[in-house]
Formats: C-alpha cells, structure tokens, sequence
C-alpha cells in the first residue's frame, strides 16, 4: 500500500473517533496516532545476536466536556478497543474538575501550510543489509586495536512511521517519516582497567549514515582513549562539555524555560524573559521547518503551527516555551511547543575543537555525564563525569570516577566560548562549550 | 481446563492451547534451541490533582502477543498488537528467520505451572470507585494544606495497573499471571523569598488502592507520605552547599538501597557475565565486598513492587543470595543465560511488555541488615555525610563506576548530625565500594514501593533496600 494511503486511512480512523467522541458528548476533542514498523538487528563479536521485526502504534485522544478533561489511549487498534478508549475518555472526563484553562488550542493558531520537510526516505526492510552492516561495524571495531578484548556488539535500526494529529476544529493532517541508525559499543581492558565506549551515526536517509568502519573505529577509538583513567583532585578549573554532552545542558534550559516548570513556579527561570542568562555573544534559533532535521515537524503535538525563532537573542532569555494549557495558566498563548522542541541551533565563537583546548589552557575535557542531579527548582547541577585533563591545551590523560558541580545560572553565565563544529545528532545541535569554573570533586 | 487468565488472551481471540503447540511447532521446523510466545493484556490509569482540583484523568489499553525464537546465542523476535491466529502465525513466520529451516527439536506439550501466588488477583481499577479516587487524592491535598499554611504548589498522582499475561514455551512451560501495582505520589513546592524547595514522596506496591488508606505507624499511608514531601521540602530550605570531594558517607535505611543496584545488581545479570562485559565477570566464590555483606535479590516477596510469582519466561521467582558474607555465589538469570552459562534460571527474565525481548533482571534486591544501632554508625564519624535519601542513579556496568543523587542530605561534624546540604552526586567504583562498607545497621528495610529500573530501553518496577550503613571513603559531589 502507498504510505499516502496509509495516511489517509489513519486519518479516517482519527475522523471517526473524534466523530464518536462529539456523539458521545464532547465539546471538544483531539486525537494522535501514530504507526512505526521497522528491524532491529543487532550483532556481537561478528555474528549476528538479534533480529527484531517491531511494529509499534497506537491512538490517544482527549476529550473535552465543557471545561472537564479527560484522555485515553490504546495500542490496540481494533474497532472495538478504539471505541473503549472513546468511552473511557468520556467517562474520565465526568470526574476531572472544571478548569478554565483546559481545551484544544486556538484555532487561529492551527498550522495550515505543510510543507514537505524531506522526513521520508523508505528504503526496504532487508534483515540482510542490517546484518552486514552491523557486522561491519562491528568488524572494524575488534579489528581496530589488540586492546579492545571483547564487545558489547554492533547494532543497526531503521524505522518507518506516520503521524496524524486531528481535532475538532478541522484539522487532520499527517506525515511519514523515517529514521536509521548504526551504533557499536566496545570493550577495552589494560592491566586491571577495563573500559567500554560507543559511538552512533542517525539519518533520515539511509546514505545519510556515516560509514560502518568509520562508526567502528570511532568507538574502538574512544574506548581505548579511556584506558588508565585516573581520579583527580578536588578542585575548580575550567570545563568543556564535548559537544555531544554540551547538548544536555541545554536540555536543562529547555526544562526551566518550559510553561509547566513556570506555572508550577519550579524553574530558577522564573520572571526572567529579557534578561541576561548567556553571554552576550550567544544565539540560539529554533528552526522547526529544518529540511531533513531530526526534530522537524509543521505542528506541534496540539496541532499548533510551528514558527523559526530566536529563542536566545544575544545572550537574553527572548522566548520562553508554551504549550496551550501552560500558555493559559501564564496568561499568554501557546508557541507551539507541546511536545517539545524542534531543532536548536547553538549559536558558537568559531573556535575549532584544537583552540577551544588552548583557549581553556588548562581544565577538564568532560566526555561523558552521569546520573540525574540537576535541579530545574534551583539550578543546583551535580553530576559523575569523565573525560581527559588537559594541559597547556594537550590532552594528558582520561579522567574519571569525579563529579562537576555548579549551579546552572553561573554555568550559563560562564560560557566562555562555544566550538564551530556542532553535533548534528539529535534536537539540539552545539559545538563543545567551554565553561569558565566548575566544581570538580575527586581525590 | 483452561483459567480465565487464558481464556481472556486466547479463547477470545479464536486460540487455543493447540494452537500455541502448533505455532511454536512452526517456529521449530527452523534449527531452534528455544522459541516462547508471550500474550499479554494491560489496563493502566492515572488520575493526578494539582492546583487543588483534579486536573488529569488518563487511561490506557494494550493488548499484544510477542514471539521469540532462540537458536544457540542468536535471537529472533517479532510481535504484534492484534492477539489472533493469523497475527500469530505471521509473528513466528518472522522470528523463526533467525535460523535456517530444518529443525529437529520437538516441541514439549504444554502443562500448566503451579507455583504460589506473590499478590492478590484484584483489579485495582475496578477496585475502587472513580469518586473514592478523586476523594483520596483531594484528602491528601487537603492534609498538606492543613500541615503547611499558604502551600502554593501540591501534585498528587496516583496510578493503577492491571496486567494479565500468558507464557507458552517449547519446554512444555505454561503459565499465566495476574498483576496488579498500585502508586501514590505527592509533590510539594515550598517558598520563601526567591529560594523555592520541592520535596516529594511516594509509595506503592502490588495492592489495590484500599492500601493508601491503611495504618502505617499510626496513621494512614497517604497521611505519612504526605509528611515525607514536606519534611524534605523544609529540610532543603534550609540546606547550606555540600562539600566537595571524597570522605565517610553514612547512607539510611530504605530507599538508599539504590546503591546496591547500582553498585553491584546489574554487575551481576546473567547477560553482562556471560559475555565477560561487566567488572563482576569470572568472579564467582571470591570476596567482592566486605565481609559482613550479604545480598539477595527475591522476588517472592508478598505485595512488594519488586515482586513477581512468575517471571516473563514462566518460572517461579524464588530468593537468590548474590553475596553471602562477602562472596560472590549468585548471578541472576533468565532462561537463554542460564541455558548457554550451564546454570538455572533463577526467576530474573523480564521484560516491559510483549513487544520488548526478556532479559536477566532484578526483582527486589537488599542487604541484609547487621550488628550497629544507626547512632552508634554516626558517633563514628568526624566530618562527613548522612545522606537518608535519594534521587536515581545509573551505572557503567564494565568500568564499575557508579553514581547516584542525594534528595536529602545532612553533615556529621564530631558525631553528630548537623546542618542539611544541598543535593549532591555521589560517585564510586561498585567492587571498591562495596569492600569499603565497615559498619552495617541492624534496620534492614524495603522501600516503599517506588522503583523503576531501566535497562537497554527497557523499564520495569523493583524492589530495593538495605540497612543503614557506613561507607569509609565515597566521592561526594558538591561545590563548597
């Protein structure tokens, strides 16, 4: 069946369940669903471990009785439990309490234009091809250096999906999408010391992937790089957070910036749009039509239409991020983030990775974060880290079993420079940042 | 005779016992060592109260059957969201691609297993009425509003599940399970001035929802988590910054038992030994903690979280020591471990649902308490941490590094407990950790039933717990 008719049946299902629900007595109600069909092939010390056939769907709705709410959802999608789910939405509803908040987005702010966003490259689902290539991967992983003594294996995933959002004022709009990834872990020992590391390629394109021996020689190379690592002393020095880890800081500035974490008055961003978080230099854009992107999409998980913006305008606090129910608590409407964010830029000093080691001179080269403690509340950061101690802008030795501490506002403030060459891998893209002083605690 | 747990997943989906000898007969024209079906249906709500009124209501159905077949370490697995035989067929025409076909193992015919029952077959959803829901989440709302005058922000939440499953394996195994799991939590945020706090608190387990209400120390359950949220939101109010680097840690009773599972629980999967990738490997009966330590991880525990009568793969849990007085005697294993190990499956395989792969996994995992009065752990002391409370943790099962997230924290200067410290990562390598541990309090205890473990993508409720103990030298991660 051609993927638009399968969308176009999808859409009918929503059609029908959003008709049930307003039969049922809803005011108001929306309804998602989603299909993925995809392998997942996984292969360990050159033979093949895993192959999986996944198949994953289901439909969420929510109604709306008035101002009362109520959602359900199901990953059976039998005419019968599809029409359970309506019911159970329904009958929820009567037991939530009314809340003036509470209702579809508006419908001014309904996306209209649907671009194609370059999403959907099928490729067949060949268990073959996924097995070659994780064994190739694999290959040159256990080939690359007699240290690397054993592997935690080569795996290959390629998914393709659909989603369709629709609600009662009009819109029900879908679109596929696919999504391939290669990824190989290993293990490396020396004396007592055993160590493992990975690395990953992901595309919307099946030649979009970086090469199996590439991927291979990558990880075997960072788990080798780990060897000998040491603990080092208590400390506050200048760090820089590799730019596949630097994304995750600002995941934590997604968070305190979100409409929940303000309504509920649990972000240490509270009451601050407009003001000074970064340094002056900084940008971040949100460029939610991104051809090909990771994190692309024409409308939020509400419906709402998304819009390019700059969400850090020379270092301040330009945007804060809604979704309708947030929007309506703060007395503002929704920017179309339910759902999340959708591609961020970071902006960067057009540092090299070699200069921003010498523009750090001496400090911590932290590859790898751990554990979850970090507080949207306070800003309170405190996490395991590992990575390399570098001198006079060399890289001397691994490091790890220490943590680094701070606390956000002062991590933000003290960005002192941000690398060119960005991470394109997931919803955030950033170069490695360099920060000015962290708490680090070892010996 | 079939039980109404097979007649839900089978019968009414046109199946019959039969038809899962055939289908995993199919599966064995293939050259497999071990193929199993898994049919599973789920009902899940959640009901959540914020601002005073209730805000969410939520409900979720799933239904699906998983195939897995086995041929020597190599896996095949297909599922399907739609219980049917043609569903089914297709399943097993896909896993059993795994091998080339020309089988010879016979399947065994199916005989139902019988093993004692863990918990209660009731379907908390259907336990209660909608309305003595939202009436127990309105009377915790309205303690912690009489407890702390002017409270701006209380989130109660409380979720059930009712789960039946059915496994079929070419061993002959047939069992089936009911499983229900309750959860009540509470989220408080308190302020003064620009310094805001939250403090939260939870407890579950395998009841219905009658739980919540029950007498735990002399008042009901919701009351005492109710004063749990608020007593760490008023202690983090006060809290001075942690110091930074390595030094004595004294960690409580209960819930800082994610230390075990970090440190030394997922060390010991079968999985990661087999493959020599965890830093455990290959040390079977030597000294991995210090004496006086002894593990277990049971899954037969009466209503815990943690706990399972059968686990995902059809065998009953049973109580596994993993570290008796210091030495290692006990991995935990699922079938295909145990299988390519030369060992038994212990009562470990689990999995998130019918379309996730089982694999080794804890259930409920402690120390077993010892000699020391709590008091007498602290007097020990001069300058170091008390951490009773704690975030979640993660580990790096090859390396042994560790980490975990206080929630609350206090100083020991000069024996004594003083001033609360900000929360701080706590870092160490597990097998050096574990020899570090010189006192072990004599108030072993369970957590109140809250955990979620996560492991390759896949999450599943435990069980953790341990006595207070006194840890000579652990890196703490705070910025004073």
């Amino acid at each position: 069946m051609q993927i638009e008719q399968q969308i176009a049946e999808i859409q009918n299902v929503v059609d029908d369940v959003l008709k049930m629900a307003t039969s049922k007595g809803a005011t108001q109600a929306e309804a998602s669903m989603s299909k993925v069909q995809g392998i997942a092939v996984s292969s360990r010390m050159k033979e093949v471990e895993n192959v999986e056939f996944t198949n994953d769907g289901g439909l969420g709705i929510s109604v709306y009785v008035g101002k009362h709410k109520g959602s359900a959802s199901t990953a059976d999608l039998s005419p019968q439990a599809l029409a359970l789910t309506v019911e159970k939405a329904i009958d929820i509803a009567r037991y939530t309490s009314e809340d003036p908040c509470t209702g579809l987005a508006d419908a001014e702010l309904m996306a209209t234009e649907f671009p194609d966003l370059d999403l959907y490259h099928p490729q067949e689902l060949d268990p073959q091809h996924a097995m070659q290539l994780a064994i190739e991967t694999e290959a040159a992983a256990l080939d690359y250096d007699p240290r690397i003594i054993n592997s935690d294996g080569a795996s290959y995933n390629a998914n393709h999906g659909m989603r369709v959002y629709g609600n009662t004022h009009g819109i029900n709009a879908g679109y596929p999408s696919t999504r391939y990834s290669l990824s190989c872990m290993m293990i490396g020992a020396q004396s007592d010391d055993m160590q493992r590391d990975y690395a990953y390629t992901i595309s919307r394109k099946p030649d979009g992937l970086d090469a199996a021996t590439k991927i291979g020689r990558e990880a075997s190379e960072a788990t080798i790089a780990r060897l000998g690592a040491q603990k080092i002393n208590t400390a506050n020095v200048p760090v820089i957070m590799q730019k596949d880890v630097a994304s995750s800081l600002f995941g934590h500035y997604v968070g305190a910036i979100s409409g929940g974490s303000l309504y509920r008055r649990s972000s240490f961003l509270l009451d601050k749009l407009g003001e000074q978080i970064f340094p002056q230099w900084l940008n971040i854009e949100e460029k939610p039509r991104l051809k090909g992107g990771l994190a692309s999409a024409n409308f939020d998980a509400e419906g709402v239409a998304t819009h390019d913006a700059t969400v850090v305008d020379q270092g301040c606090l330009a945007q804060y991020l809604f979704t309708t129910y947030s929007s309506r608590k703060m007395n503002t409407q929704s920017t179309g983030h339910a759902g999340g964010i959708h591609n961020w830029i970071v902006g960067d000093t057009g540092h090299t990775d070699a200069q921003l080691l010498k523009e750090m001179d001496t400090g911590l080269l932290v590859t790898e974060l751990m554990g979850q403690g970090v507080s949207t509340v306070t800003g309170d950061y405190s996490r395991g880290a590992a990575g390399f101690w570098v001198e006079n802008g060399v890289i001397q030795y691994p490091v790890h079993e220490i943590t680094i501490a701070g606390n956000l506002k002062d991590m933000f403030a003290n960005i002192r420079a941000i690398g060119s060459d960005r991470d394109v891998r997931g919803g955030v893209q950033t170069g490695s940042v360099l920060i000015d002083n962290m708490k680090i605690a070892g010996n | 005779m079939l039980n109404n747990v097979a007649r839900h997943l089978l019968t009414d989906s046109g199946l019959e016992l039969s038809s899962l000898e055939q289908a995993l007969g199919q599966i064995h024209r293939h050259d497999t060592d071990y193929a199993d079906l898994y049919f599973q249906s789920s009902q899940h709500e959640s009901w959540v109260l914020e601002d005073g009124i209730i805000k969410e209501g939520s409900y979720n159905i799933e239904r699906g059957v998983g195939v897995r077949a086995i041929s020597g370490e190599k896996t095949g697995f297909a599922y399907s969201d739609e219980i049917s035989p043609a569903a089914l067929e297709k399943a097993c025409q896909a896993a059993r691609t795994i091998a080339p076909a020309g089988g010879t193992h016979q399947v065994s015919s199916l005989h139902q297993q019988s093993y004692p029952a863990r918990y209660d077959e009731k379907n908390p959803i259907l336990g209660m009425v909608e309305a003595d829901k939202v009436a127990l989440l309105k009377a915790v709302d309205a303690y912690i509003r009489k407890q702390e005058q002017g409270i701006n922000q209380v989130v109660v939440s409380l979720s059930g599940v009712y789960e039946e499953i059915l496994v079929a394996a070419s061993d002959g195994t047939l069992a089936t399970d009911i499983r229900p799991l309750v959860r009540l939590n509470c989220s408080v945020l308190l302020e003064k001035g620009d310094r805001r706090e939250r403090g939260s608190a939870g407890a579950g387990g395998r009841h219905t929802y009658d739980f919540f209400a029950s007498q735990a120390d002399g008042r009901p359950v919701y009351e005492k988590l109710a004063d749990d949220a608020l007593h760490m939101a008023r202690v983090n109010m006060q809290a001075i910054a942690s110091p930074a680097g390595a030094m004595p840690v004294v960690l409580g009773n209960g819930w800082p038992g994610v230390l075990l599972h970090e440190a030394v629980g997922h060390g010991l999967e079968g999985d990661f030994n087999r493959k020599g990738a965890s830093t455990f490997s290959g040390k079977m009966g030597q000294q991995v903690a210090a004496k006086g330590v002894t593990v277990v991880d049971d899954g037969t525990m009466q209503d815990r979280r943690g706990s399972l009568s059968v686990d995902d793969e059809g065998t009953p849990t049973q109580r596994n020591v993993l570290i008796e007085d210091g030495i290692l005697t006990g991995y935990m294993q699922d079938k295909m471990n145990a299988r390519l190990m030369g060992v038994k499956p212990t009562g470990n395989g689990r999995r998130e649902s019918y379309a996730h792969l089982p694999m080794p996994r804890m259930t409920n995992t402690f120390m077993m308490g010892g000699q020391y009065n709590p008091q007498e752990i602290i007097q020990t002391i001069d300058k170091g941490i008390y951490a009773p409370n704690f975030a979640g943790g993660q580990v790096d099962i090859t390396s042994g590094k560790f980490v975990f997230s206080s929630a609350e924290a206090y100083l020991i200067e000069n024996g004594k407990i003083t001033a609360p410290v900000k929360g701080a990562t706590l870092i160490g390598n597990g097998p050096e950790v574990m020899q570090q541990i010189s006192m072990i309090g004599n108030d072993a205890e369970l957590d109140s039933g809250v955990g979620v473990c996560g492991k390759d993508g896949q999450s599943v409720p435990v069980g953790v717990g341990q006595p207070t103990l006194k840890i000579d030298k652990l890196t703490v991660g705070g910025t004073a």
